[in-house]
């Protein structure tokens, strides 16, 4: 590999080894108790063997290569997918990290996961650029015996990949939905606006629906909404219009803090503060300016820049017969779905040293 | 257009703003100029007026003291600007004969230079009248590639500016890093730009100001008039001793020019640079210059109805914005108003020019 290793993810690293066994044990002493309708006999014995199944996946094993390929770094969440993702590998002495150059170009990808293939690498971690176009190709990857960690955009056969680690849009509309609900919950007058993304990506849809549906359980819904392209440009364009639509706003919801510098910039030149404003996937500028305080951004939902970077774990314990140590099971689940967490003032510290940069 | 049409539209700049060629005004045989002006831009620009007044019914009617409020224009305005400078540089170089598809990766790279890291810290040393001046030169330089590439290395102007278009946001790319790169620490720049002189924006006024320069150099200079011959037939210009060459690098130059003009007001607006700016800004424009009157082979333009043009979308944008309309019904709606608008302009248009032929 021939990036350096942040000391970022170093001390991440370091301190990730440093709970593993506490965790390990932890799990060991709760476990019990958790499931202790069975025979305790028997979970006794279970528990006795989780600690030597899981504690030691941190643990150099068998030397493992990983290829990686993702879109085109074009966008500042894009980027930090794939500088997590190099950094995790790089952290680990038993993984050779082949990383094909991001593109947007379908045909291109999928010629790099041929090329995977021909070399023979133990597992593949793909972030594909569309889902269903590259479903064909990682098919033929699990025909060869090489398991296929899919991330982010999923493929459209479930025979694709071994494991899958998805983002949940909908999640972050229902946590931005459910965060606005808790502050605003006894006025339901409260006015409520949207600048959404792209409104003909699915993602953008399913944002948008489970806003709706978190904010309908406490009976308030969006009464304005527009939506923009991700850019900063189109975010400004589209909020200067909005803050004109509706002259007095209780809360905000902004989907992406990409656009969110712009969204930010048409508030600021329209002199407007009446409102709260929440974020979306979780950028260090707007976790900054949480932390700061003083803006109209109180919160923002996070939507994983680490999703890459948990499939190079979930692809080397899967290369190196392993399981999830957090798991009483013996095998890496065959997908997952990441949290959606509301980042506030309160736990802004927690968040940000994950965060991307715009 | 004929080698004499294009000639008789290089002594009459009334003609070049949309008037078709043979149309006396009934009874005014002396100052057959003078009334060519008039109705030429009245007659075309009506329409456009007119389909502007009936959009603004829609809004007054449908979002009231919303629409019909002071903030309001002055939102639509701002919104105006960056699309409407770039479009009246647009309106030259179509006029000219040809066509600009760089000006939307022209201005994210003009944008992207401008507020790079050395650039602001230069900035802030110095005055951030640097960031201005950077935005301005590179824009300039990137139209000055364009005009040189297409008329003395005699590329197609299509394919020349498709290839600065996806060069240029190529080059800001790298230079940015695929990052948004943020203006701060730059003092007086977001004050001046966010300031309002008598309640008028700078940015609307420096929209302003550029419409009316484009108006007065198009209409009343000898650029305009030689911008009209080549655009109407080069070879007829270039018999009438008007150097064509030298001529259409100056009119893609003045696009650049623009360019970079509509950068630093995406700068003042997004408070960033950013190698996303602009993006499929060379659609709009072309769109609002079109739709104008500016005839897209060449020899005919006018900035009167370019900036017609931009703030009917602009004002439709708004409309749909304040009337809380789902994308997709937006867009239907859009398509309807454009050719609406364009049926609406050709017919006063027809009325004003009392049947003669058009191109």
């Amino acid at each position: 590999m021939s990036t350096t290793r942040t000391p970022r993810t170093a001390a991440r690293r370091s301190r990730s080894r440093a709970l593993a066994l506490p965790t390990a044990l932890a799990v060991a002493v709760l476990l019990p108790g958790c499931v202790s309708n069975a025979a305790p006999e028997e979970e006794s014995a279970e528990a006795a063997a989780a600690p030597a199944a899981g504690s030691g996946n941190d643990a150099p094993g068998d030397e493992v290569v990983i290829g990686f390929t993702a879109p085109a770094a074009d966008h500042g969440w894009m980027a930090a997918v794939s500088t997590a993702a190099v950094a995790e590998a790089d952290g680990y002495e038993d993984v050779e990290l082949r990383q094909a150059e991001g593109t947007n170009d379908v045909g291109l990808q999928i010629s790099q996961v041929e090329t995977f293939i021909n070399e023979g690498v133990d597992a593949i971690v793909l972030l594909p650029v569309d889902g269903a176009a590259l479903t064909p190709i990682a098919l033929r990857a699990m025909e060869e015996g090489i398991p296929v960690i899919n991330v982010d955009r999923e493929f459209s056969s479930p025979f694709a990949a071994r494991s899958t680690v998805l983002g949940d849009n909908y999640g972050m509309g229902v946590s931005a939905g459910t965060y606005i609900c808790e502050q605003l919950g006894d006025q339901p007058d409260a006015v409520v606006a949207e600048v959404a993304g792209i409104d003909s990506l699915p993602l953008t849809q399913d944002r948008s629906q489970g806003f709706a549906d978190a904010l309908a359980d406490c009976g308030l819904d969006v009464d304005n909404r527009v939506a923009a392209e991700f850019t900063v440009e189109s975010g400004e364009a589209v909020t200067a219009n909005l803050l004109q639509a509706a002259p007095e706003i209780d809360a905000l919801w902004n989907h992406d803090d990409d656009q969110g510098v712009g969204v930010l910039a048409a508030i600021e030149a329209a002199g407007r503060d009446e409102f709260i404003m929440v974020g979306g996937a979780g950028s260090a500028n707007v976790m900054r300016d949480i932390q700061e305080g003083g803006s109209v951004v109180q919160a923002t939902v996070v939507y994983p820049s680490t999703q890459a970077a948990d499939g190079i774990r979930l692809a080397r314990l899967i290369a190196q017969g392993k399981g999830l140590s957090d798991l009483v099971e013996n095998e890496v689940p065959r997908s997952m779905t990441l949290y959606a967490p509301v980042v506030t003032a309160e736990n802004v510290d927690d968040y940000l040293p994950m965060a991307f940069e715009s | 257009m004929s080698v004499s049409s294009s000639s008789s539209t290089t002594a009459q700049p009334g003609a070049a703003l949309g008037l078709p060629e043979p149309s006396p005004e009934p009874g005014a045989s002396g100052g057959r100029r003078r009334a060519g002006l008039l109705s030429g831009s009245a007659g075309r620009s009506a329409g456009l007026v007119l389909a502007l007044l009936v959009l603004c019914a829609v809004g007054a009617l449908t979002a009231g003291e919303r629409f019909a409020s002071v903030d309001n224009l002055v939102t639509v305005l701002r919104a105006a600007a960056v699309v409407g400078i770039v479009a009246v540089g647009m309106t030259f170089v179509i006029t000219g004969g040809g066509i600009d598809l760089s000006v939307g990766g022209l201005v994210a790279l003009s944008s992207v230079w401008a507020t790079t890291l050395a650039t602001q810290a230069l900035a802030a040393d110095l005055h951030w009248g640097v960031m201005v001046f950077t935005a301005l030169a590179v824009g300039t330089a990137a139209g000055f590639v364009n005009g040189v590439v297409i008329s003395y290395g005699r590329v197609v102007a299509f394919i020349a500016t498709l290839a600065m278009l996806v060069a240029s946001r190529g080059l800001a790319e790298i230079i940015a890093g695929r990052r948004t790169q943020i203006i701060d620490g730059v003092p007086g720049f977001a004050d001046f730009f966010g300031a309002s002189v008598l309640g008028v924006p700078v940015l609307v006024l420096v929209f302003g100001l550029v419409a009316a320069a484009g108006w007065v150099l198009l209409n009343r200079t000898t650029f305009g008039r030689r911008t009209f011959a080549v655009g109407g037939n080069p070879e007829a210009a270039r018999l009438a001793g008007i150097r064509v060459q030298r001529h259409t690098l100056m009119l893609y130059t003045l696009s650049g020019l623009t360019c970079g003009i509509a950068a630093v007001m995406l700068m003042a607006r997004t408070t960033t640079g950013s190698s996303t700016h602009g993006t499929l800004l060379e659609l709009e424009a072309i769109a609002a210059v079109v739709i104008g009157g500016t005839l897209l082979a060449g020899g005919r333009g006018t900035i009167t109805g370019t900036v017609l043009g931009v703030l009917i979308f602009t004002t439709l944008t708004n409309v749909f914005v304040l009337n809380n309309l789902s994308t997709s019904v937006q867009a239907v709606a859009s398509g309807a108003v454009i050719v609406g608008a364009v049926l609406l302009q050709q017919r006063v248009a027809g009325r004003a020019s009392s049947g003669s032929g058009r191109h």
